[in-house]
């Protein structure tokens, strides 16, 4: 069998920065399997700019952004095989691939990275009843057809879901020469970034009905119109409050989930909130070996951090490759009051970094709250943040000297002030 | 003048054309969508039961057994993907207890083996998600499912094999006797046959009031149902059934041929033949009603639903209408529930008096069997063998379901191929999974333009569901 030191599972950003960091901390025989024919996963089809504030200090489009990290990679000449897409993964690292070049095969990787990305929540995920004609499409298909293929999905449309692809879909879809009826949202917020909502919403006057969703799908064939309603407090359609609207085209911008089937089929345990495997501070899972970073640990709002978390990734998996593995200690982090989805979910005191980086969600929209963070009874962090929304994913940067080596357990929570 | 004329491509009119194609006959179906078991074909528990249901002696009994017996080797022959799983009709409630005892009398007399009454706790032992307060169960390990879109696929694809010629896209008008035999209008041109055979499901009344004096009516009967994800799939392993009660007739939970779990359908009787559309409140009661029997319904799991028309006919016979209603005239109408388990049955018999009736005989060089290359099927070495002489398997398109492009162009190159986004799914599976064709469906268009010209239309399901259109701009 074919064998390698690290495997890296996806050619995304996650995947390109984890296998860039994992050769520059020393790993010689670093392969990347891809399953498109090209690196750079989703990021190719996001034309729109934005991407790299943080990392590049510039505005790129998402193509620019992926070709940094694939020359890059090719200046190190680590070497990579697109249209090959992994089947199974065991617990003790056999990768199943498959490919039109390479064939069905079996390799063997002493650790592996998973950057498989995450995919989009379909229509039935939300279980709304009409029909089912052709012109119900997710937001990142419809942005596949327009900027890859060139095809139009439709002329009027109804976008069901704020997310950030759907903002960015919007206002596509209004420059291609759709007409864009409306944007509704279940919550009573966007879950997009707040820039996305003026940029693409606002600047084209395209209305966005917070609380509301779509009751009904007319068309048997080709969709004719959609049925938006108001929702209560408990996210249920309001009798009395539906509206008719015409339209051939209905996106879904509802929610990305982690795409696990790979790590579950090699054991790792995944965490319900995140929907993407429970990691330490060096990114490592459940199962010895492999590492997980980008959108297939937890979905990010900017390419930034999943670069940088997808770096300790790789450097991490160079660390474990080098076999100088101390007994470790592990403590958990958990959810207090209004957060949720905590990344890492648990850690050694004994070895963190520096900076250990906290990445979460907040569960509702609050302004001048406080973040807290608790060493068993003890706060060792606590700050005020202006505004935040679950839309937005927040961050606590904890140094390493605040965290007691004797802690048991580490809570974050969100409190009023 | 054609010997044969069937209306309607569903399964039971490719069931017919099947059987017919044994014969030296020339053969002809007339199908108003673009692909066969468009209908209440594809829309429905995928169950092959196993004939306990209906009252002995009536047709409905008949042909189910028989249909029950036939699809083992079915399935074989023609390559359907079909597992006896057997099923258990569950009594809610201590009161339900003799209604068990009652469909299981009726079983025996309709001739199905193997029938027996299991306690509460060994059901529960068989099924370990059923409710603590099922009181007993019916098992009939006969029962079985079966993927209701290659059923009817292989049978026409069978019978397009064996010399019948289908006629897609065509919708029959008008039909009356002419002289030896019967004169049919559609949209598309007309066509003269010394029989007809009426399968056109929900419209079979249409065509059988223009030739006979006694009507029927089709009353069209909504199920809507709800697919999980194939990681709820092992929830259940048989067909579980409530025992038709107060509640009504209750709903089934079941696992798929293909390791989805399903739970459905409602009964609403409608008027528009068309209307298969879900609503919020059938769904909520297929889900509510299911719970009874399965409390722990993971129904975030849920990855589509849909809702299905019964060709339910109007009256107090509750039978199937199967036979020759006037010389040369045979119908199978009002062929609802156990339609897909009885049509290999029907089509068998009414084959065999058409036969009688054209004094036909039987073909020599008549082709039995068809053959699906499946590569998640095969072992290792033998999928490893198959790619490297056709790298096309090689290439997944459908990542949830891990369809390659090699099967997709054999769903498109078939006999009787895809032509749509939908029939390379009912075909392949591609965007059956758990994305629902987010990621598949735009690598499915471009593979169907490769191979039917790049200015072929690509649809969803045919004409009127364009899956794009031309350039916004051009307004």
């Amino acid at each position: 069998m074919e064998r390698h030191e690290l495997i890296v599972i996806g050619g995304g950003p996650a995947g390109l920065t984890a296998a860039t960091a994992a050769r520059k901390a020393g790993v010689e025989d670093v392969l990347i399997l891809e399953r498109e024919d090209c690196l750079g996963g989703i990021l190719n089809q996001c034309i729109h700019n934005g991407f790299g504030l943080h990392r590049f200090k510039e505005e790129l489009t998402g193509p620019e952004y992926a070709q940094r990290w694939i020359d890059e990679a090719a200046s190190l000449n680590i070497p990579f095989r697109t249209g090959t897409m992994v089947l199974e993964l065991s617990s003790d690292r056999i990768l199943t691939c498959t490919g039109r070049i390479s064939g069905l095969e079996q390799l063997q990787a002493d650790a592996v990275i998973l950057a498989m990305g995450c995919r989009e929540r379909p229509r039935g995920a939300l279980n709304i009843p009409g029909y089912r004609p052709a012109g119900i499409y997710s937001a990142g298909t419809a942005q596949r057809l327009i900027n890859i293929e060139g095809r139009m999905p439709g002329r009027e449309v109804v976008i069901l879901g704020s997310g950030d692809i759907g903002l960015i879909m919007a206002r596509r879809l209004t420059l291609e020469g759709a007409q864009v009826k409306a944007v509704a949202e279940l919550m009573p917020y966007s879950s997009g970034l707040r820039r996305n909502i003026v940029q693409c919403l606002d600047d084209f006057g395209i209305p966005l009905k917070l609380s509301h969703t779509v009751v009904n799908i007319h068309g048997k064939r080709r969709v004719e119109g959609v049925v938006l309603a108001q929702v209560d407090e408990n996210r249920r359609p309001i009798p009395g409050t539906e509206e008719e609207i015409p339209c051939d085209t209905l996106l879904l911008s509802v929610g990305l989930l982690p795409e696990n089937e790979l790590s579950e089929l090699a054991g790792v345990p995944i965490d319900p909130a995140t929907s993407g495997p429970s990691v330490n501070e060096n990114f490592e899972t459940g199962v010895a070996g492999i590492f997980a970073c980008g959108n297939v640990l937890h979905v990010h709002d900017l390419v930034d951090h999943v670069s940088e978390e997808a770096e300790c990734a790789g450097r991490a998996a160079a660390e474990y490759l080098r076999g100088a593995r101390a007994q470790r200690h592990e403590i958990p982090l958990r959810s207090g009051d209004g957060v949720t989805g905590i990344v890492p979910q648990r850690i050694d005191p004994s070895a963190l970094p520096e900076v250990l980086n906290l990445r979460f969600r907040v569960r509702r929209e609050v302004r001048n709250h406080y973040l807290s963070v608790y060493a068993g009874g003890e706060r060792i962090f606590h700050q005020k943040r202006r505004i935040m929304t679950p839309g937005q994913m927040e961050e606590i940067a904890l140094k390493r000297e605040l965290v007691p080596l004797t802690t048991t357990e580490i809570r974050v929570a969100m409190e009023e002030a | 003048m054609l010997d044969v004329l069937i209306a309607g491509a569903g399964v039971v009119g490719c069931a017919v054309a099947r059987e017919l194609s044994r014969y030296a006959l020339d053969v002809a179906v007339l199908e108003r969508e673009e692909d066969v078991g468009a209908g209440t074909s594809k829309a429905n528990s995928a169950i092959i039961h196993a004939g306990f249901d209906a009252e002995p002696g009536t047709l409905k009994a008949r042909f189910n057994v028989e249909g029950c017996a036939r699809m083992g080797a079915l399935s074989q022959e023609l390559d359907i993907p079909f597992r006896r799983n057997g099923s258990l009709v569950v009594a809610l409630t201590e009161e339900d207890l003799p209604k068990l005892a009652e469909l299981k009398a009726r079983g025996e007399a309709n001739g199905v083996p193997e029938l027996r009454i299991l306690s509460g706790d060994e059901a529960r032992r068989m099924e370990p998600a059923l409710s603590e307060h099922i009181a007993a169960a019916l098992y009939a390990p006969t029962a079985g499912i079966v993927c209701p879109f290659e059923l009817t696929q292989a049978l026409a694809e069978n019978a397009c094999v064996n010399g019948v010629l289908f006629h897609m896209n065509t919708r029959v008008e008008q039909i009356e006797a002419i002289d030896g035999g019967y004169r049919v209008r559609s949209d598309r041109g007309t066509f003269d046959a010394k029989v007809v055979v009426n399968c056109a499901g929900l419209y079979s009344d249409e065509i059988h009031n223009q030739l006979c004096d006694e009507k029927l009516h089709i009353v069209p009967r909504r199920g809507e149902y709800m697919l999980l994800d194939r990681k709820a799939g092992a929830l259940a392993d048989k067909t579980i059934f409530q025992c038709p009660g107060k509640l009504g007739k209750g709903v089934l939970v079941t696992p798929t041929v293909h390791g989805n779990l399903m739970i459905g359908p409602t009964a609403e009787d409608i008027d528009d033949r068309e209307a298969t559309c879900t609503t919020a409140e059938g769904l909520a009661k297929a889900a509510s009603t299911a719970s009874l029997s399965v409390p722990e319904l993971p129904l975030k799991q849920v990855i589509t639903s849909f809702a299905g028309l019964r060709a339910h006919l109007d009256g107090s016979a509750h039978d199937f209408r199967i036979g020759e209603s006037r010389p040369g005239y045979f119908e199978a109408a009002g062929v609802e529930s156990p339609g897909l388990t009885a049509a290999p049955a029907i089509g068998a018999y009414l084959a065999g008096e058409i036969a009688v009736h054209l004094n036909a005989r039987i073909k020599p060089d008549f082709v039995a069997t068809r053959r699906v290359v499946r590569p998640r099927e095969l072992d290792f070495a033998s999928r490893q063998a198959l790619i490297r002489e056709n790298p096309a398997y090689g290439n997944i398109i459908c990542r949830c379901e891990q369809v390659s492009e090699g099967e997709i162009l054999d769903a498109i190159r078939r006999p009787l191929g895809a032509r749509s986004l939908d029939g390379v799914k009912r075909r392949t599976r591609a965007g059956m999974g758990r994305c629902q064709a987010g990621f598949c469906s735009a690598r499915v268009m471009e593979l169907l333009r490769r191979e039917l010209g790049a200015d072929f239309e690509v649809t969803k399901c045919g004409p009127g569901s364009p899956m794009t259109v031309k350039d916004g701009k051009e307004r």
